[in-house]
């Protein structure tokens, strides 16, 4: 599809020289001057139009050339337009040329928006728009007012202050005008559209519904005909921007006041009246009768009447939408239609809390129709937001939403990456609201991961913002082993759909060991709590280890290895958050976890590692907060820290671990410190450090490393800096590391400079040692020394000393 | 409202580096977002081009990686499809959507739809309040027509050199931007129009 002829042609056009430019240009403004647009006309413009756009910095065309291109732009035939104005696009308008080039062609409408260059520019396209829509002169082709509307949408999108209230009131005023009373006969002729040209002997013939029976109301998107009139096709452009139109008022208009008050009262005790008699008429029916039981809206200003009539044109879209068209494409349009309308709906009724009453029964129908069949999930959605608006004031139930939205969703699409990222965006948008309202929602967490198991990198990013909501202190502990076994949970659904497509009968070997697995019964439990929809059935499963033998294979496998890449992170904002929500109980309780899973993982390269250094940072950070943690669990930390094999396969965390246990294995810390039990971790560290400097690494694995010795080393010395009977036993050691190194090098350590930083840490602590007074307070400052407040005592802050100072030096 | 619709590279292209990706197409619709008000400083025509170019960059770079992270997930191998077996080449197409965080790179959020056809991918980005089911739609058939018009499973490079096709296409599809609601009836009508200025 990209071949080297295409990349060639762009390297021409990066790389053309000026020279060679100027002769293209002479020659191009040459062939402008003729009448026609020749082939060899065309062919060059499309090359200025590549020679412009091959590089983002701009070229400055000669003005001449401009103005030829300008002209253009307002020529009958659309190939001129389209070139010139995709040509002038790329390149700067002439320096003092006003925009004042018109809209008559939507492409010569493009270059202006795009040559907009300030809030004024855009309110003076916006006059004009609103000129030619109020003076409606039908000459020129039967499409020039149809690009009005998306060149004003354009503009609403950036700056919705260049309209006035004039033009919102006529702009209201034509969308009721094309959205309810477009014609309701089928325009004559195909392509021409427009009004009945050729045979007057022709009978005009009413539109069609989508299923082919003949409409029986007002002209929808969802209507058909032979032809279409102008105003059909308006109402299509009108239809489309509705709903931003209507979000823009929203923002636009001023708060309530005691005349809008009058009028929700007037509206109220209307759809109170029709809402009981005709509800039942509403429901269900086939032939539409939503415009005969509206309510009369005559008497409504602009705005209101245009919510009006939206209300009415989204009732007769979803129910048109229960039609079978008889075409695909159609089928999905009442889809994207249904979306829509329940989002206008949606949107019609925050503005007007009056309209909920009249819109509920048909939501909640139109949720009954849809609930059971998947297809309409992502149509499901603007309803559950609905619901999450309005039921509250109806009063309605919306328990069956959320078990749709929070349970069979992700367990049934959680590989629709469109259903994924709206329903993510949906929580995203609605999470003050969410937990609020649906208790439920921070139980579902093992059910929505199951969207970062599948894609872990695209969704990944609403993860960042969802996770805190997430943390709860129930839950805490759970979605800590939920998120570390995140590769499984992905392995897991790959397995659970190759297990659907794959039959039983296939074995022979060819069969993966995993899948085999996942389908024996005496395995099923495990993979069964991965795949659980709600929290609170327990923390974790007992044979994790069993789980990730069973999935070894499943280590390479490339959706397993991209979700791993997310955990770190997760993992991260994890602990960030519970840090603010945890109390120290389940602070310990996260430290025993990390102790614990350290060495169940899943076993993915680099995962592991990772996995460390993140609990590595964290635990250290924890204790710093809650130093007395360490004394709490001292007697797990110290289990952890005298096996000496966690020197060679966790280094990162043993090294942390050993650290954590010097530093805050004191009084000062915790009152509860005894002496006994800083014997007892002296002694379980001095064990292991004898162990590994006395001998080889046991085979397999390579030597300590230097940090682990280091950090043994100091943490012994801080230990006997508080209970100094301990002094001479590290004394004795630290001189024995002396005299075994000055015989060159040690099977322990092979690198010559780290063997060199070892024993001078070792001086410095043996000297350092030789003193205890001093080594107590450099091993283990008071707390005021490690947590200056210079700048906060008034005795010592710098402010003051310098007021001292200089009123000593400014003593007249 | 659709910000801007981009084909560019998924294959790896000699000339560039290895994340990097070559934009064949690109349109942005409505006024510059630097022309907001609130925003800074006022920028030249200059420095708005400059900046727009690079953040449809932005864009291709990081559906690239989606797409290739994708890929590799799913594990399946690329057919290739010649002329002729477009549709074909649409069904097999992987498709996504990724979000654009506020700042990355437009100054608000956005969602990047993306439709992988072999070497080449179509993006279109959206405001995050648009009807995604039917820009998704939308983009499919706008993609269609481009293979279709433009021969794109050919070698050839009617991309570049015919890319006036492109734009009148999304004039009718499209127009500035906006996303219609066309029944099949609608959609005929307007493609009949694009297939005669196709023609000549």
């Amino acid at each position: 599809m990209y071949s080297h002829g295409s990349e060639s042609l762009i390297k021409q056009a990066r790389e053309i020289q000026e020279s060679e430019l100027q002769k293209f240009y002479s020659r191009l403004i040459k062939l402008l001057q003729g009448k026609e647009l020749s082939h060899e006309t065309i062919d060059c413009l499309q090359r200025l139009h590549l020679i412009l756009s091959a590089t983002k910095y701009t070229r400055i065309l000669p003005a001449e050339l401009q103005r030829s291109l300008l002209s253009l732009l307002s020529s009958s035939v659309e190939q001129s337009q389209v070139l010139s104005s995709a040509v002038l696009r790329e390149t700067l308008p002439l320096s003092g040329q006003e925009v004042n080039c018109s809209q008559e062609n939507t492409h010569a409408a493009a270059l202006l928006l795009s040559q907009a260059g300030s809030r004024e520019d855009l309110s003076s396209i916006c006059s004009q728009l609103f000129h030619s829509l109020e003076s409606r002169a039908s000459e020129g082709p039967t499409h020039s007012l149809t690009h009005t509307l998306p060149v004003l949408n354009a503009i609403l999108t950036h700056s919705s202050e260049c309209l006035s209230e004039d033009h919102m009131t006529l702009l209201s005023k034509k969308l009721v005008d094309w959205l309810r009373y477009a014609s309701i006969m089928q325009g004559g002729g195909a392509s021409s559209g427009g009004f009945f040209t050729g045979s007057r002997s022709r009978q005009p013939v009413p539109i069609a519904e989508l299923d082919g029976s003949v409409s029986g109301d007002f002209f929808t998107v969802l209507c058909v005909g032979q032809g279409f009139t102008e105003d059909q096709w308006m109402n299509v452009y009108s239809f489309s921007m509705l709903r931003h139109w209507l979000l823009t008022f929203h923002s636009v208009s001023n708060g309530a006041t005691a005349d809008n008050v009058n009028k929700l009262q007037l509206s109220l005790s209307l759809s109170h009246s029709l809402s009981t008699d005709d509800r039942s008429e509403v429901d269900g029916s086939v032939v539409s009768m939503v415009s005969a039981t509206s309510s009369s809206s005559r008497l409504l200003p602009p705005k209101e009447r245009l919510r009006e009539k939206a209300f009415q044109y989204c009732q007769r879209l979803i129910e048109q939408s229960d039609r079978k068209a008889q075409k695909r494409t159609d089928t999905e349009l009442q889809k994207a239609c249904l979306v829509e309308a329940v989002c206008i709906l949606d949107s019609v009724c925050v503005e007007d809390a009056s309209l909920v009453f009249r819109a509920f029964p048909c939501i909640k129908a139109l949720f009954g129709r849809l609930s059971s069949d998947l297809s309409f999930a992502r149509v499901l959605l603007p309803i559950a937001q609905f619901y999450l608006n309005h039921g509250e004031m109806a009063a309605v139930d919306c328990d069956c939403v959320w078990k749709l939205v929070f349970a069979r969703f992700p367990t049934e699409l959680f590989n629709n990456p469109f259903l994924a990222h709206e329903l993510l965006r949906f929580l995203r948008l609605n999470l003050e609201n969410l937990q609020l309202r649906v208790p439920e929602y921070t139980r579902c967490f093992p059910n929505l991961l199951k969207f970062l198991a599948w894609d872990g990198p695209a969704v990944v990013d609403d993860f960042v913002d969802l996770l805190p909501s997430l943390v709860t202190t129930g839950t805490a502990v759970e979605l800590l082993h939920t998120l570390l076994d995140l590769p499984c949970l992905s392995a897991t659904l790959v397995l659970q759909l190759r297990s659907m497509s794959l039959p039983i009968s296939e074995s022979g070997g060819r069969s993966l060991p995993s899948l085999d697995a996942f389908r024996s019964p005496s395995f099923r439990g495990l993979f069964l709590f991965l795949l659980r929809e709600e929290s609170g059935s327990g923390e974790t499963i007992e044979r994790l280890s069993t789980l990730h033998e069973l999935l070894t294979e499943a280590a390479d496998w490339p959706r397993v290895v991209q979700c791993a890449q997310t955990v770190p992170v997760l993992l991260h904002i994890f602990f960030n958050t519970v840090i603010k929500v945890a109390d120290k109980k389940l602070l310990a309780q996260l430290i025993l976890v990390q102790l614990e899973r350290s060495s169940l993982l899943l076993n993915i390269p680099k995962y592991i590692k990772e996995i460390h250094r993140v609990f590595s940072c964290h635990l250290l950070r924890l204790c710093k907060l809650h130093p007395s943690l360490v004394v709490d669990q001292s007697h797990e930390l110290l289990e952890f820290a005298g096996a000496t094999a966690h020197v060679y396969t966790k280094e990162e965390i043993y090294t942390h671990v050993v650290w954590v246990l010097g530093e805050y294995l004191s009084v000062s810390c915790d009152s509860r410190c005894s002496v006994t039990l800083i014997t007892s971790c002296f002694e379980a560290l001095e064990a292991v450090l004898f162990e590994i400097t006395s001998s080889a690494p046991p085979p397999g694995a390579g030597c300590p490393a230097p940090r682990v010795i280091t950090a043994l080393m100091s943490a012994l010395a801080k230990l006997a800096s508080r209970s100094h009977d301990l002094i001479p036993r590290v004394s004795l050691f630290l001189s024995k590391l002396r005299n075994v190194s000055r015989d060159g090098s040690v099977v322990w350590c092979t690198d010559e400079d780290d063997l060199v930083a070892i024993v001078t840490l070792g001086e410095e602590l043996w000297s350092l040692l030789k003193t205890p007074g001093v080594a107590q307070s450099v091993l283990t400052p008071p707390p005021h020394i490690t947590t200056p407040q210079w700048h906060r005592d008034t005795n010592v802050a710098m402010p003051l000393q310098l007021r001292a100072l200089t009123s000593l030096t400014h003593s007249q | 409202m659709v910000r801007c619709f981009l084909i560019h590279t998924v294959c790896p292209v000699p000339a560039l580096g290895p994340g990097e990706s070559r934009v064949l197409y690109s349109r942005v619709f409505g006024p510059d977002e630097s022309v907001l008000p609130g925003q800074q400083r006022q920028l030249s025509p200059e420095e708005r081009r400059l900046l727009s170019a690079e953040k449809l960059a932005v864009v291709a770079r990081q559906v690239r990686s989606a797409v290739s992270l994708c890929r590799e997930a799913s594990g399946r191998l690329l057919v290739e499809a010649v002329p002729g077996e477009e549709a074909l080449a649409l069904q097999e197409a992987d498709g996504g959507v990724m979000r654009l965080r506020a700042g990355d790179p437009f100054s608000e959020e956005t969602s990047a739809l993306w439709l992988a056809v072999q070497s080449l991918a179509f993006v279109m980005v959206c405001e995050p309040h648009e009807n995604l089911l039917l820009a998704e739609g939308t983009l499919r058939n706008l993609s269609r027509h481009c293979l279709e018009h433009l021969h794109m499973l050919a070698p050839g490079s009617e991309v570049l050199l015919k890319s006036n096709r492109i734009d009148v296409l999304l004039s009718r599809l499209l127009p500035h931007g906006q996303l219609l609601f066309l029944n099949h009836r609608f959609a005929q009508s307007l493609e009949k129009e694009v297939s005669a200025y196709m023609s000549k």
